[in-house]
């Protein structure tokens, strides 16, 4: 025994005393909340995959930090009639192994993206109904059947890959690290699924020196590890910081904040299509019409709710109030809209004047695992609606059981509950998307309202969508998406909440370009 | 012996049976992954596409005499989410979770009986009363706290170890193992040490229980008497005859620890199994989920006809009857 114990010390002792690895200069470790599902940029239109994807394969177009388009693989895109935009790709620049990109890659792209095998959310979404045709080594041509103003939007969102390397390949030669051979800042080096990615510097690269030799990606999904991993100097950064976490790494010396605004919007979707919607109920629990069919209740509610309370004290600051679909400095927002302001009062009369003075007995659904603090601010807003006399009860659930009752959970497949809590990030970074999937009109054979949950209609908003979305003048289509989401927002088809902020934090001397599309990319980590 | 096992065999295929079909039921009546897979921007023709993709618009009693078909054949599905063969992914990471739980056993072997055959022997001593104290601490303490306190303490605050992840892995037999570098060990040890936490607290208490039963016992008297020096009495006789509800125990835990060390792989986002269990429920990744769970039930099988086995050879006494039906 005594041997044993002996054995025991000394080999923790020798352990223990072996140096802490510490990234060598110009490496960086970064902590990631979820890992990609895999390293196939086409196998999952998913923002982690896309996020790693990024920085490996370069797009036509690559929208910045802030969502703006900036040229890529592209180096100009213009119409050149109706429903066709020229593209004009950029000239030297190589694969990671050496071997020149052409036009032949982004037709070979255009082919293999929608058509990955098992794939559970292809790139098909972006690229249906679009043809692609070679005209020499670096000009293509892409022609629709509508005229599409969208077509750099859409063109920003999938990677080009290798037609010499891609050609036959599958989603495991990717992941395995055979075919993954791209045009962008960091080459791959090698991928341990559920562990971490390695990547090193592209020394070709073609736009800005790449900062880091090498980039580890690490998945560490529960918050506080990841947060101690910080601490501990396990990793360089970190992102999706908790809440609860913030203040207190704010005020450490060794680490720095980035903050930025998100593209995503968390608001309230209203039942407006039953006459009697299961969830709404009279103040003695009977049935009664439908009272979020008037716009007086719906605005009360709206009113209703102190935002400023919600930011502060459920969001702890990490927030911003709304007052529409986008942020500022997004396409097609309204400069005329103001966050609703809360006022009680003002929302009690409003109920009076539509008849409803005692109330009515209403319950708010919510997921309780996908947006920042989400059950908190299901529970608060029921708290705001109960004191105006509206009875609110929540509900909140895990999202794998959520989402689909929500969309699908009804009778013949329609949405089941009457208010929920739920949010939007608009990928193409512009107001057409929300106002496409969540405002215009149920339409499956369209493709319009896919997640129209409240199955709001208003015709005077699906026209202003639907001429927007064929107006290729980017001033009249600013004009008429505005206008489309002022009259909706006035209408209260929505009531936004706020917007959510995002925070990465990282140690002394490490900075990140806060993204609005809340994406973790290599590319935009500095150093100072 | 050969009937015994046998029996066993068949008893377990209708074990993993049922089970596969618990499962398979159980998973689409809480829902599907549809909607946590599809981008939100994509509209209905897509989803539908999507849907169709993985087979989710069929009836689910087709879904399931499909699957039974190619589980027969060795196929237990395609992922979801990775797209890949459900069997290739848990193993692929099971070499992971294996070295965590053997060398949390190995913990609660070689630190669970010494302590607990010392706080026998001694029982009023006061290191066996701070070791019984501490037992407690240890199965009531919650896994995921005690996690992130030896992650605060010894990798923020004192920095000695790692507080994330599997170190360098070296390849053995082909399997990528960890515990051959030390940057692999140290890794290794607080995840191993915290998933071991329990197990070593319940050996002390088994180990101490059973010292203090036995070292009572005549034979034992009857050893000493002989003048049999004390390590002999000890590590011999004492040793051999707590060893049965231990083992017991040990298997029982053992079958646990390599299914279901979800929490910790969590907190120190270890690249295993359980790890990949988790994602996978709350992703309702229904292939990976039913696939786990049926090799789950095999190995906990397995474990407790190894352990039957061991008993026949701890103790002559013990035969392993052919039970006539």
């Amino acid at each position: 025994m005594k041997l044993l114990k002996m054995t025991v010390a000394a080999l923790a002792a020798a352990m223990l005393a072996l140096p802490v690895a510490v990234s060598a200069a110009g490496e960086l470790t970064i902590g990631l909340a979820s890992e990609p599902s895999s390293i196939d940029p086409h196998f999952h239109n998913l923002g982690p995959n896309n996020a790693v994807a990024r920085v490996m394969f370069d797009r036509l177009i690559m929208p910045d930090d802030k969502q703006q388009l900036r040229p890529g693989l592209a180096v100009s895109w213009n119409p050149i009639d109706d429903t066709t935009w020229e593209f004009k790709l950029r000239k030297g620049v190589k694969f990671h192994d050496g071997s020149p990109f052409t036009a032949d890659d982004v037709v070979f792209t255009f082919q293999r993206a929608p058509n990955v095998e098992g794939s559970p959310s292809s790139f098909g979404t972006y690229l249906k109904g679009k043809e692609v045709t070679r005209i020499d080594d670096h000009t293509v041509h892409i022609k629709t059947e509508r005229p599409y103003p969208l077509m750099p939007n859409d063109m920003s969102t999938f990677s080009i890959v290798s037609r010499k390397h891609g050609e036959g390949a599958t989603t495991p030669d990717y992941n395995s690290g055979k075919a993954t051979i791209g045009t962008g800042a960091y080459k791959f080096v090698e991928y341990l699924p559920g562990d971490r990615i390695v990547l090193e510097r592209n020394e070709t690269y073609w736009g800005d020196k790449p900062e880091w030799t090498q980039v580890t990606m690490k998945a560490i999904k529960s918050g506080p590890s990841r947060v101690a991993a910080l601490l501990a100097g396990d990793v360089d950064m970190i992102e999706q910081t908790p809440t609860a976490d913030i203040e207190r790494l704010k005020s450490d010396p060794n680490l720095t904040l980035s903050q930025g605004i998100s593209n995503r919007v968390i608001y309230l979707h209203l039942d407006h299509d039953r006459a009697a919607s299961p969830f709404v109920k009279g103040k003695d629990g009977g049935d009664i019409k439908n009272p979020l069919q008037d716009q007086r209740v719906r605005l009360a509610i709206s009113q209703a709710i102190n935002r400023d309370a919600i930011v502060s004290r459920v969001m702890e600051d990490i927030a911003i109030k709304a007052g529409q679909l986008l942020p500022e400095g997004f396409f097609g927002r309204s400069g005329k809209l103001q966050p609703v302001a809360y006022d009680p009062n003002q929302a009690k009369r409003n109920l009076s004047e539509a008849g409803y003075g005692d109330g009515f007995k209403l319950t708010i659904h919510g997921p309780n695992d996908r947006y920042i603090n989400d059950s908190k601010i299901a529970e608060a807003v029921a708290q705001m609606l109960t004191r105006v006399g509206i009875q609110t009860d929540v509900v909140t659930m895990p999202r794998s059981v959520y989402f689909k009752r929500a969309s699908r959970g009804g009778p013949d497949g329609t949405p089941e509950f009457s208010f929920i809590l739920v949010g939007w990030g608009s990928g193409t970074g512009e107001a057409s998307s929300p106002l496409k999937s969540l405002i215009h009109t149920y339409d499956k054979s369209r493709g319009f309202g896919a997640s129209n949950r409240g199955r709001y209609s208003n015709a005077k908003v699906d026209t202003l969508i639907e001429d927007a979305l064929a107006t290729v003048d980017d001033a009249k289509r600013q004009a008429l998406l505005a206008e489309a989401t002022e009259i909706a927002i006035n209408d209260v088809a929505i009531i936004p909440l706020h917007y959510q902020v995002n925070t990465w934090a990282a140690r002394k001397g490490i900075k990140y370009r806060a993204r609005t599309d809340e994406a973790t990319v290599a590319t935009d980590v500095i150093s100072e | 012996m050969s009937v015994f096992i046998t029996r066993r065999v068949l008893q377990s295929l209708v074990v993993i049976f049922v089970m596969s079909l618990l499962v398979f039921f159980g998973v689409n009546i809480v829902g599907d992954p549809i909607d946590m897979l599809i981008n939100p921007e994509a509209d209905q023709e897509d989803i539908e596409a999507a849907i169709r993709a993985l087979g989710l618009d069929r009836p689910i009693h087709e879904q399931y005499w499909y699957f039974l078909v190619n589980a027969l054949k060795g196929d237990l599905g395609k992922s979801f989410i990775f797209a890949e063969p459900a069997l290739k992914l848990i193993l692929q990471r099971m070499p992971a979770t294996l070295e965590l739980a053997f060398t949390a056993m190995l913990m609660a072997i070689f630190l669970g009986i010494p302590l607990g055959v010392y706080a026998g022997l001694r029982p009023n001593s006061k290191v066996s009363k701070t070791i019984m104290a501490g037992s407690i601490l240890g199965f009531s303490l919650p896994t995921f706290w005690v996690g992130l306190m030896f992650i605060m303490i010894f990798a923020v605050m004192l920095g000695w170890l790692p507080s994330t992840g599997r170190g360098d892995t070296t390849s053995l037999f082909g399997i990528q193992v960890s515990f051959l570098t030390w940057d692999g060990l140290r890794h290794l040890l607080l995840p191993a040490l915290n998933l071991a936490l329990f197990k070593i607290s319940l050996v002390i208490r088994l180990a101490r229980a059973g010292t203090r039963e036995v070292a009572l016992q005549d034979y034992i008297k009857f050893a000493r008497a002989k003048g049999l020096s004390s390590s002999r009495v000890v590590l011999v006789h004492i040793m051999k005859n707590i060893m049965i509800p231990v083992v017991t125990v040990l298997g029982l835990e053992l079958g646990g620890v390599i299914a279901f060390a979800v929490v910790t792989e969590t907190v120190f986002a270890w690249p295993g199994m359980g790890k990949l269990l988790i994602d996978s429920i709350q992703l309702l990744d229904r292939p990976i989920i039913v696939a786990y769970l049926m090799i789950t039930v095999l190995m906990f099988v397995v474990i407790n006809l190894v352990v039957d086995i061991l008993y026949s050879l701890l103790d002559p006494r013990v035969r392993l009857k052919d039970v006539k039906s």
